[in-house]
C-alpha cells in the first residue's frame, strides 16, 4: 500500500517536474522602464512611467499568486547609443524580459533592433514613429498609445472637416516633425484642404516670432504645429503674444500632452484642439487610476497618455503571461499571446493588438478649456468627439510591415 | 616630413610617465583579461575603449601640441557616419568601412586644420566649435543620416574576411587590438622628433618660430593625425554599437571628451584612457539614478578642477613619486 | 517687402536680447578673463526667480526686474568668492570647466525640482497687447524688450568705459598689483564684477520669462550662441559684443526668413568667417 502510494507520488512528482522543465516556464518577470529621466521628455514619461509600471504590476494581482515581478528604470539621455547599450545590458546581464516606454523615436528605433535581436519584448508607449508598426515592425514589439499617423488623422481630419481648410505648418526640422507634417498634409489634401506653406525650424528654438509672422502673412486659417515639447509650448505662448488667435487664425498642436498645458496655463492654451488617447478625467476608470497615480508622484501631476500607456501595456503583458501559465522568457511567444487576447483596461477601454504590433484603441479630440470653464485643478480638457478604434490608426495593409500578409 | 633635429636622437617609445613598456603591458593585459572575469559587461568596455581612443586623439592635440579643440566631436561623428554608411549602403566589409570612416575624418581634419591652425588659444577653440556646428548641421540635413533616427543596423560582418565580428568575444578582441594599435601610434608620435617639436611649440611658440620651424605645418599635421584617430574611434564605435547618430557629432560630445581628458589627466599618456573609462562608467552605471546623473557629472567636473587638477593619472603619478 | 520689414524688426528685437545676454558674459570675460560657462544657468535662475517671486510672494514682474538681478548678483559674488577665487591664476580652460560643471549642477538640481516642461509666467498687464504697425503686429512687450535692452547696454558700456570706477576695473584687470598698490581693493572689485555679470544674466532671464517658457533647460541651448556673439564682437570689448548681438540678431532673423533650417547654425558660420578674417573678433584686443 505504502509502496504503491510512494510510486504514484514519485511518478506524479517526476511527471510534474519534467513537464515544468520541458515548458521552461517560471514566475519571475523583470520589466525595465527605459525613458528620458532628466531631459526634455522627463515630464511626459520619466519617473511617472516607472510608477505607472509598478501600479500595473500591483493591479495584475500576480504577486499575490507567487510571481516575482521587478520593475527597474534607467535614463537613456535621449541618445540612441546609450539607450541601445542599456537595452543590451538589460537583456544580457539583468534578465530583463520587457522594455517599456522609450519616448524619443530615435532611441526607440535603436532599442527596437536590440529587442528583436535578443528576443525580448518591447512595449513602446512614448515613441511617435509610425515606422515601429510599419517598415521596422518586429514580432517582439507592441506600439501603444499614439503614433504620427493617428495624430495627423485625428487632429487633421477633425479640423479640416470643421472648416479649417487652409494650413500653414511650423515644423521641427527633425525626422519626427517632418513625418508629422507629411502625414497631416496627406489628410488635409484627402479632405479637400490646402497647405499654403510651411517653415522648418531648428529643434529647441526659443523664439518663434519670425515664423509666426510668416504664418500670419500666409493668411492660412490654421497654423499646424508639427513639433513637440519646449518648441510647442514656446510657439503657443508666443502665438498668444502676437495676437494670432485674435487675428482669426487658429492653432493646431499636433502633439500635446497634459504636462504641456499645465506648464502653459489655461489663459494661453485655451481653445487649442488636439488628439490624445487618454485623459485622466474621461471616465470613472481613468479618474480612479489617475488619483492613485497623482498621489504617488512627487509633483502630484496627473498622468499623461504616455504614462497611462505604460500602465495598460504592462497590464496586458502580464495578462498574457498569466494565460501562458508562466514566463517562457521568449519575447516573440509572449507578444503572439498578447495579440491573441483582446485588450481591456479601465484606461483605454476595449481594443486589440494587430499583427503589426499596433495596439488599437479609441482616440479622442479635445479642446483646451478657458480659465472660466475650469472648475477644479487639472480640469483642462473638453471632449469634442471620440474617434472609434477602427478609424483611429493606420489601416493594417498600408504600413509596409513584413509581418502582415498582403 | 621634417628636418631631424640635430640634437635629439630618435628613441624607442618611452610609453609614458612610468617605467617603459611596463605600463602598456599592464594595461593591455588588464583589458584582455577583463571580459573573462565577468565583472563588467563587455559592451561597456568596448564603448569605453572607443571613447578612450577618442580621448587619446584629443589629448594628442591639447596635451602635446597645446591646442584646445572644442569641436572634436565632428571627427567622431564623421568617422562614425561614413563607416556606417560604407557598411550599410555601400556594402563594404568591416575593415574597409573602418578605413573609410578614418579617411573621411582625416580629410575633414585637413580642411578644418587649414582654416584654424593660424589662430591661438581661445580663438582656435572657437573656430573649431564654429566649424563643428556647421558639420553637425550638415549631418542633420543630409538624407543619408536619417536625422535623429540615425543609421541603424550596421552589419558587423567579417573583419579581413576571417574574424566574425557578430561573435561578442571576437568583436571585443578586435576592438581591443584597434585601440591598442591607435594608442601605440600616438605614443610613437609623441616620442618622435616630430613630437618633440610639438612640445616645443606648446611651451614657447615664438621661440620655435625663431629657430626656423614652420610651426603651422607641425600644428596642421598634429591636427590631421588627431582628427584621423578620432575618426577611427568613431568608426569603431559604429561597428560595435551597430549605429551612428547625431549625438556623436553634437557639441556636448566635444564637451564629454574634454571632461574625460581633464578627469584622467591632461598631457599624460594614460590619463585619457582612465578618464574615458571613468566617464563612460558614470554614464552607464548612474543611469539608474535617472535625474541625478547631470548633477553628479557636474560635481565631478567641479571637484576635478578644484582638487584634482592633474587628473587621476597625474595625481597618482605625483603621489607615487613621493 | 513689407514682410521683410517685419522680419528685420524681429531680428532687431532678438538682437537686443542677445546683446543683453552677452553683455554679462563680455563683462566677465573682458574684465576677469573667466569664460563663464554657467551664464546660461544664471539666466535660467533669473527667470525662475521671477516665477518664484510671483508664485510665492505675489510680487509682480516689476518687482522681479529689480530684485532678481540683486539676488542673483549676490549669489554670483558668493560663487566667485568660494569657487572661482581658487583658479584665478590658472589657464582659461579651468575657469571654463569649473563653470561648465557648475552649470550642470544647477541645471540638474532645477530639473529634479521642477521637471522639464516648465512653469507658466505671463506678460505683465501694463505691457500686454500691442499695436499694428502696418507691416506687422508688434506686441508691446517686445517693444519694451528692445528699449530696455538698449538702455541697459548703453548704461553698462558707459559705466565701464567712461566712469572712474570703470577705469579702476579696467586697470585692475590689466595690472592688479599696481592698482592694489594704489589702495584699491582689487579682490573685492573682482567679486563685485562677477556678481554684476551674473546680475545681467539674471536680468535677461527675467526679461525672457514672459516670452520664453520658464524651464530648467532654457539656458543650455543659448549658451554657445551667446559665446559666439561675444567672440564675434571681440572678447574684451563691451561695445563689440553689444553691436555683435544686434547684428547677429538681424542676420539670424533674415536667415529665418530665407533658409529657416539654418537659423541656429548661421551664427556659427558668421563666427567662423569673422575669426578667419579678424582673429580677435571685430573689436577685440589681439590675444
Amino acid at each position: 500500500m505504502n509502496r504503491r502510494r510512494l510510486f504514484l507520488t514519485t511518478g506524479l512528482f517526476l511527471a510534474m517536474a519534467t513537464s515544468a522543465w520541458a515548458a521552461k516556464l517560471d514566475k519571475s518577470v523583470v520589466i525595465g522602464n527605459l525613458s528620458d529621466q532628466s531631459g526634455l521628455y522627463a515630464d511626459l514619461g520619466g519617473p511617472g512611467s516607472t510608477i505607472a509600471a509598478k501600479m500595473a504590476v500591483e493591479d495584475s494581482g500576480l504577486t499575490k499568486q507567487g510571481w516575482r515581478i521587478r520593475v527597474i528604470a534607467a535614463d537613456h539621455l535621449n541618445k540612441p547609443d546609450v539607450g541601445a547599450n542599456i537595452a543590451r545590458k538589460w537583456f544580457d546581464e539583468d534578465k530583463v524580459d520587457a522594455i517599456v516606454d522609450v519616448p524619443n523615436s530615435g532611441v526607440a528605433l535603436a532599442v527596437n533592433q536590440v529587442v528583436k535581436e535578443k528576443n525580448g519584448v518591447f512595449l513602446a508607449s512614448g515613441a511617435a514613429s509610425a515606422d515601429l508598426t510599419g517598415k521596422d515592425c518586429t514580432p517582439n514589439t507592441v506600439h501603444w498609445t499614439y503614433d504620427t499617423w493617428m495624430l495627423a488623422h485625428g487632429t487633421g481630419r477633425a479640423i479640416v472637416k470643421s472648416g479649417g481648410k487652409t494650413w500653414f505648418f511650423l515644423t521641427a526640422d527633425y525626422a519626427f516633425g517632418k513625418a508629422l507634417q507629411k502625414d497631416t498634409t496627406a489628410v488635409i489634401k484627402a479632405n479637400g484642404g490646402k497647405v499654403l506653406g510651411a517653415v522648418r525650424h531648428p529643434l529647441n528654438t526659443a523664439d518663434f516670432s519670425s515664423y509666426l509672422l510668416q504664418a500670419q502673412a500666409s493668411k492660412a486659417q490654421i497654423i499646424g504645429l508639427a513639433n513637440a515639447g519646449g518648441d510647442t509650448t514656446n510657439a503657443i505662448k508666443q502665438a498668444h503674444e502676437f495676437g494670432i488667435t485674435a487675428g482669426g487664425q487658429k492653432l493646431a498642436a499636433l502633439l500635446l500632452f497634459i504636462s504641456d498645458v499645465h506648464a502653459l496655463g489655461l489663459k494661453v492654451a485655451q481653445g487649442l484642439e488636439f488628439t490624445t488617447t487618454f485623459y485622466w478625467d474621461l471616465n470613472s476608470g481613468t479618474r480612479a487610476f489617475s488619483k492613485r497615480f497623482a498621489a504617488r508622484m512627487k509633483s502630484h501631476a496627473m498622468p499623461t497618455m504616455v504614462q497611462a500607456g505604460v500602465y495598460a501595456s504592462v497590464l496586458h503583458y502580464l495578462k498574457a503571461l498569466k494565460a501562458l501559465g508562466g514566463n517562457p522568457h521568449d519575447g516573440a511567444k509572449v507578444v503572439a499571446e498578447m495579440k491573441k487576447l483582446p485588450t481591456d483596461d479601465p484606461l483605454f477601454g476595449k481594443g486589440i493588438i494587430r499583427a503589426d504590433g499596433r495596439a488599437v484603441h479609441p482616440a479622442y479630440l479635445w479642446r483646451v478649456k478657458s480659465p472660466s470653464e475650469s472648475k477644479y485643478p487639472w480640469d483642462y480638457f473638453h471632449l469634442v468627439s471620440k474617434i472609434p478604434a477602427s478609424k483611429a490608426f493606420r489601416p493594417l495593409n498600408q504600413g509596409g510591415c513584413p509581418l502582415v500578409q498582403q | 616630413m621634417s628636418p631631424a633635429l640635430g640634437r635629439a636622437k630618435p628613441r624607442l617609445p618611452r610609453l609614458a610617465n612610468w617605467s617603459g613598456g611596463l605600463g602598456f603591458a599592464l594595461m593591455a593585459l588588464a583589458l584582455a583579461v577583463l571580459p573573462l572575469t565577468n565583472l563588467v559587461y563587455p559592451y561597456f568596455i568596448m564603448e569605453a575603449l572607443c571613447f578612450a581612443l577618442f580621448a587619446c586623439a584629443f589629448n594628442l592635440l591639447i596635451g602635446y601640441a597645446g591646442l584646445l579643440s572644442f569641436g572634436h566631436a565632428m571627427f567622431l561623428g564623421t568617422g562614425g557616419y561614413l563607416c556606417a554608411q560604407a557598411a550599410t549602403a555601400w556594402g563594404l566589409p568591416a575593415g574597409l568601412a573602418l578605413s573609410t570612416g578614418t579617411a573621411a575624418a582625416a580629410l575633414l581634419g585637413l580642411v578644418v586644420g587649414l582654416l584654424s591652425v593660424r589662430r591661438q588659444g581661445i580663438y582656435f577653440a572657437m573656430i573649431t566649435l564654429a566649424l563643428a556646428q556647421m558639420v553637425y548641421f550638415f549631418f542633420l540635413q543630409a538624407p543619408f543620416t536619417h536625422g535623429e533616427d540615425g543609421i541603424q543596423g550596421v552589419p558587423q560582418g567579417l573583419l579581413f574576411g576571417l574574424f566574425d565580428l557578430s561573435n561578442q568575444t571576437t568583436l571585443y578582441y578586435a576592438t581591443l587590438v584597434v585601440f591598442l594599435a591607435g594608442f601605440l601610434f600616438i605614443v610613437r608620435v609623441i616620442d618622435s622628433p616630430f613630437g618633440e617639436v610639438l612640445k616645443g611649440v606648446r611651451e614657447n611658440e615664438s621661440r620655435m618660430i625663431s629657430l626656423g620651424y614652420k610651426v603651422d605645418r607641425y600644428k596642421l599635421l598634429a591636427f590631421v593625425l588627431s582628427a584621423a584617430l578620432a575618426g577611427l574611434a568613431g568608426a569603431l564605435k559604429a561597428i560595435v554599437t551597430q549605429s551612428a547618430s547625431l549625438t556623436d557629432a553634437h557639441w556636448t560630445t566635444s564637451g564629454d571628451v574634454v571632461l574625460m581628458t581633464l578627469v584622467g589627466g591632461m598631457g599624460t599618456i594614460y590619463g585619457p584612457v582612465v578618464g574615458a573609462f571613468v566617464i563612460v562608467a558614470m554614464q552607464q552605471y548612474l543611469a539608474q539614478f535617472g535625474q541625478w546623473v547631470t548633477v553628479i557629472q557636474g560635481l565631478v567636473f567641479v571637484a576635478c578642477v578644484l582638487l584634482f587638477r592633474r587628473g587621476i593619472v597625474g595625481e597618482v603619478a605625483r603621489w607615487l613619486r613621493l | 517687402m513689407a514682410a521683410l520689414y517685419g522680419q528685420l524688426l524681429i531680428g532687431l528685437i532678438n538682437g537686443a536680447f542677445y546683446a543683453l545676454l552677452s553683455l554679462g558674459l563680455a563683462v566677465i570675460f573682458g574684465m576677469l578673463n573667466i569664460i563663464n560657462f554657467a551664464h546660461g544657468a544664471f539666466y535660467m535662475m533669473g527667470a525662475f526667480c521671477a516665477w518664484f517671486l510671483l508664485h510665492r510672494f505675489g510680487l509682480n514682474y516689476w518687482w522681479a526686474l529689480a530684485l532678481c538681478p540683486l539676488i542673483m548678483g549676490l549669489f554670483g559674488a558668493l560663487i566667485e568668492r568660494t569657487l572661482l577665487r581658487w583658479i584665478s591664476s590658472l589657464d582659461h580652460i579651468y575657469g571654463l570647466l569649473l563653470t561648465f560643471g557648475l552649470a550642470l549642477i544647477i541645471q540638474g538640481v532645477f530639473l529634479n525640482e521642477f521637471g522639464s516642461s516648465g512653469m507658466p509666467y505671463g506678460i505683465p498687464h501694463a505691457l500686454s497687447g500691442g499695436r499694428n504697425l502696418g507691416f506687422m503686429f508688434l506686441p508691446n512687450y517686445r517693444a519694451w524688450v528692445i528699449g530696455f535692452s538698449i538702455v541697459v547696454c548703453f548704461a553698462t558700456w558707459f559705466g565701464i568705459e567712461r566712469t572712474r570706477w570703470g577705469a579702476y576695473l579696467r586697470a585692475a584687470t590689466e595690472n592688479p598689483e599696481l592698482v592694489r598698490a594704489f589702495g584699491i581693493n582689487v579682490p573685492r572689485m573682482i567679486t563685485l564684477t562677477y556678481g554684476f555679470g551674473v546680475a545681467l544674466a539674471a536680468l535677461a532671464g527675467v526679461m525672457a520669462a514672459p516670452i520664453d517658457q520658464v524651464r530648467p533647460l532654457m539656458g543650455a541651448d543659448f549658451i554657445i550662441v551667446v559665446f559666439a556673439v561675444v567672440v564675434v564682437g571681440g572678447m574684451g570689448s563691451i561695445a563689440g559684443s553689444i553691436l555683435a548681438g544686434f547684428a547677429l540678431g538681424v542676420i539670424e532673423g533674415l536667415t529665418k526668413y530665407f533658409y529657416p533650417e539654418a537659423s541656429s547654425t548661421i551664427v556659427f558660420v558668421v563666427m567662423a568667417l569673422v575669426l578667419l578674417a579678424r582673429p580677435a573678433g571685430l573689436f577685440g584686443r589681439t590675444a
